[in-house]
């Protein structure tokens, strides 16, 4: 067992999971999805991104693309969140929320397609 | 390449993660604490500016508890916060700088600008390996007859000069070993353009693995390699490398050129000198009596060889015979004597005073100076052969008045710079050298009526639609062109330009000095001598219509619709 491909699947898996849990929910209603819940969804797949730095398998160049599309995905979500409640102060408008929802369900493709490729690689490995 | 940004990743990757992990938590405590506000309500921060003061906390500018101050819970939280960030950060940022002040990180940068400054490059060029004395001087006389040449050195140093080096086009320089094929194929080794591989570095054994590489990558390539021993020159001629140059067999060669028949010596470095340089004065070294070789190591040798070829039997001083073979070798002992030339005792046992000519050939500068002023003293009149191997000692063998100075980097960048510019000059050459010495006098004659007083202009010229696009057009429509036309000047059609055709190649075959009367053909090769102004004026009638017309029938004729209109009328 590479200790290595624990924490990578690790964070790959929990990226997809929280996003999940932060998608589900009625898109147009702020009181389904948590600030922290995307806080969390942010740094862990930051992190999954960073683990994938230095990869030089082709699987790695796949996976390091599909992570850098989550994260750019959540930081338009973050962003549009900050513009309407700091900087518009139009607050969590059903508009807003329904775009930042969207975004971050972009982002959830993105890691589903991380996690197939995970699995795919998994059952390809024979010993 | 890529290893080295895959490495670099690689170890951004933990200070990354914990500056991302540090930071996140930082941020989610000071969400989590509550605040007050101005008024004293309870007030969350929010992850907008949480991220905002922890950006400026850890990277210590520090703007104070902003939007409002902090309650003591917070500013624990932050007591916490702050040297956790403020490490992390710097653990970052210090990871981030070795990284690319790294030795291997930086090379790789440089070679990766380097291959994309040669993957552009577009001219036909060659790559020089070593930019020692023989290089440099290469790459000079390249340059200067516009030749595009890339410079790959294993010594840092050399590429920096390179770099201040005042040269006439741009030369890329790489900093690695030739020795390894990786170098070479960043230099352009499989470029499209690469012309050729020279190999002048100053060890036997990389310029013939350059050799080994380039026939097998690119073995359309020419290859041109320095050998200083038999064995070597042997070793790369056998796998095909094109010319393989001995600066001891040359300057041997050129010295016997000199005693057999001076005034064909005369005509190489008139043919092969750099523009506005003055006519050299024939030399005429004794071709009978008695030569002293100092020194019997590699040059001596051949010097010796060839001495012996135009039945002058010289005699050598040498001061260590048995690492040199002496005893060993045909030579009788009487014919050579131990010791260094360099004090009247050996000089004397050697005969000098009723030597003619001395030859001081040992590798060290030093002693071949000192015995040229030994032996200069004891006898005025002798003919006295240098060897100069540093180029920093120039000023002194110019200084000591030698008759010959032999200079092996020069010898070496003059052939190969010949070779290069004009592969035509050197099988004039090499046909000039079987002629007879009243041939050869005649030619210098000749040569010396052109040019006045700076060495003849040589230049190559092809008969076809880019060269010569008027000639080309007269001669595909069945008309007659000479070379005496060519000749001519075309502002006055009765007089001749200061130049003459050296050789003529047509379908392989060579002319030796053809003659004006001669019609040239399409896809004709000349090689031409004269003076600049004249090869400047040559291209008006090889290329401007009316030009040649004026040459051809003494007068302009016209296509001009108007103008043959007007005259017409009239």
């Amino acid at each position: 067992m590479n200790p290595e491909k624990v924490i990578f699947g690790f964070f790959i898996v929990l990226a997809l999971t929280l996003n999940f849990g932060f998608f589900v929910g009625d898109i147009e209603n702020p009181n389904h999805h948590d600030v922290y819940e995307l806080f969390a969804v942010v740094v862990v797949n930051v992190i999954a991104t960073i683990l994938k730095f230095g990869d030089r398998t082709q699987m790695g160049a796949v996976l390091l693309a599909t992570s850098l599309v989550a994260v750019l995905q959540l930081f338009a979500a973050t962003i549009v969140w900050t513009f309407a409640v700091h900087i518009l102060d139009i607050g969590l408008t059903p508009t807003v929320m329904a775009s930042i929802v969207s975004l971050s369900g972009g982002a959830l493709l993105a890691n589903v397609i991380s996690v197939v490729l995970l699995v795919i690689e998994t059952v390809m490995l024979r010993r | 390449m890529n290893n080295i940004i895959f490495i670099f990743f690689r170890r951004m990757r933990l200070p990354l993660l914990s500056l991302v992990t540090v930071f996140s938590l930082t941020a989610l405590g000071l969400t989590l604490i509550p605040g007050q506000d101005t008024d004293g309500n309870v007030w969350y921060m929010s992850y907008f500016h949480a991220f905002y003061f922890v950006g400026y906390m850890s990277t210590t500018i520090g703007f104070g508890e902003i939007p409002y101050p902090f309650t003591d819970a917070q500013r624990l939280w932050v007591m916490f916060s702050i040297y956790s960030t403020v490490i992390v950060w710097l653990y970052a940022i210090g990871t981030l700088l070795a990284l690319i002040q790294d030795k291997t990180f930086q090379q790789a940068l440089k070679e990766l600008r380097f291959s994309r400054k040669i993957k552009h490059l577009r001219d036909p060029f060659y790559i020089v390996c070593g930019y020692g004395e023989t290089g440099a001087a290469l790459v000079n006389v390249l340059t200067e007859r516009n030749q595009n040449v890339v410079v790959v050195d294993i010594n840092p140093d050399v590429i920096n000069f390179l770099k201040l080096e005042n040269l006439r086009l741009f030369v890329p320089g790489l900093n690695g070993d030739a020795a390894r094929p990786i170098h070479l194929i960043e230099a352009g080794l499989e470029h499209p353009l690469c012309q050729g591989v020279i190999a002048v570095t100053d060890n036997n054994d990389v310029n013939l693995k350059i050799a080994v590489t380039s026939k097998l990558l690119s073995p359309k390539l020419k290859v041109i390699c320095r050998a200083d021993s038999h064995e070597v020159e042997d070793n790369m001629s056998s796998f095909g490398t094109d010319y393989i140059i001995d600066p001891f067999d040359t300057f041997a060669i050129h010295l016997a050129t000199a005693i057999q028949s001076p005034a064909l010596n005369l005509l190489n470095p008139w043919l092969t000198g750099a523009r506005y340089q003055t006519l050299d004065h024939p030399i005429y070294p004794p071709n009978q009596g008695r030569w002293i070789i100092c020194g019997y190591g590699r040059f001596g040798k051949t010097v010796y060889q060839q001495l012996k070829n135009n039945s002058i039997k010289p005699i050598i001083i040498e001061s260590s015979p048995e690492t040199t073979g002496l005893p060993d070798s045909d030579i009788s002992p009487d014919d050579w004597i131990k010791g260094w030339g360099t004090e009247a005792v050996t000089l004397n046992k050697a005969g000098i005073t009723d030597a003619v000519g001395i030859i001081a050939g040992t590798d060290n500068d030093a002693n071949n100076l000192s015995i040229i002023m030994t032996a200069k003293q004891m006898n005025p009149n002798l003919f006295v052969v240098a060897r100069n191997n540093l180029e920093e000692n120039k000023r002194l063998f110019d200084a000591i008045k030698a008759d010959i100075v032999m200079h092996p980097s020069s010898i070496i960048a003059n052939k190969i710079g010949g070779l290069l510019a004009t592969p035509l000059l050197y099988a004039f050459m090499g046909l000039a050298s079987h002629q007879t010495r009243d041939w050869t006098s005649e030619l210098v004659k000749r040569v010396c009526l052109i040019v006045k007083e700076h060495v003849p202009e040589v230049w190559e010229l092809v008969i076809n639609n880019e060269e010569a696009l008027a000639v080309f057009n007269k001669l595909a429509a069945n008309e007659f062109v000479t070379i005496g036309h060519i000749l001519g000047n075309p502002r006055k059609r009765d007089e001749q330009l200061f130049a003459m055709p050296l050789l003529l190649q047509r379908n392989g075959i060579l002319t030796l000095l053809p003659d004006d009367a001669m019609s040239l053909q399409i896809n004709d090769k000349l090689l031409l001598s004269g003076r600049l102004s004249a090869r400047y004026k040559m291209e008006w009638t090889l290329l401007n219509r009316y030009a040649l017309d004026y040459i051809l029938y003494g007068e302009t004729t016209t296509n001009n619709w108007l103008f043959n209109l007007i005259m017409g009328s009239r």
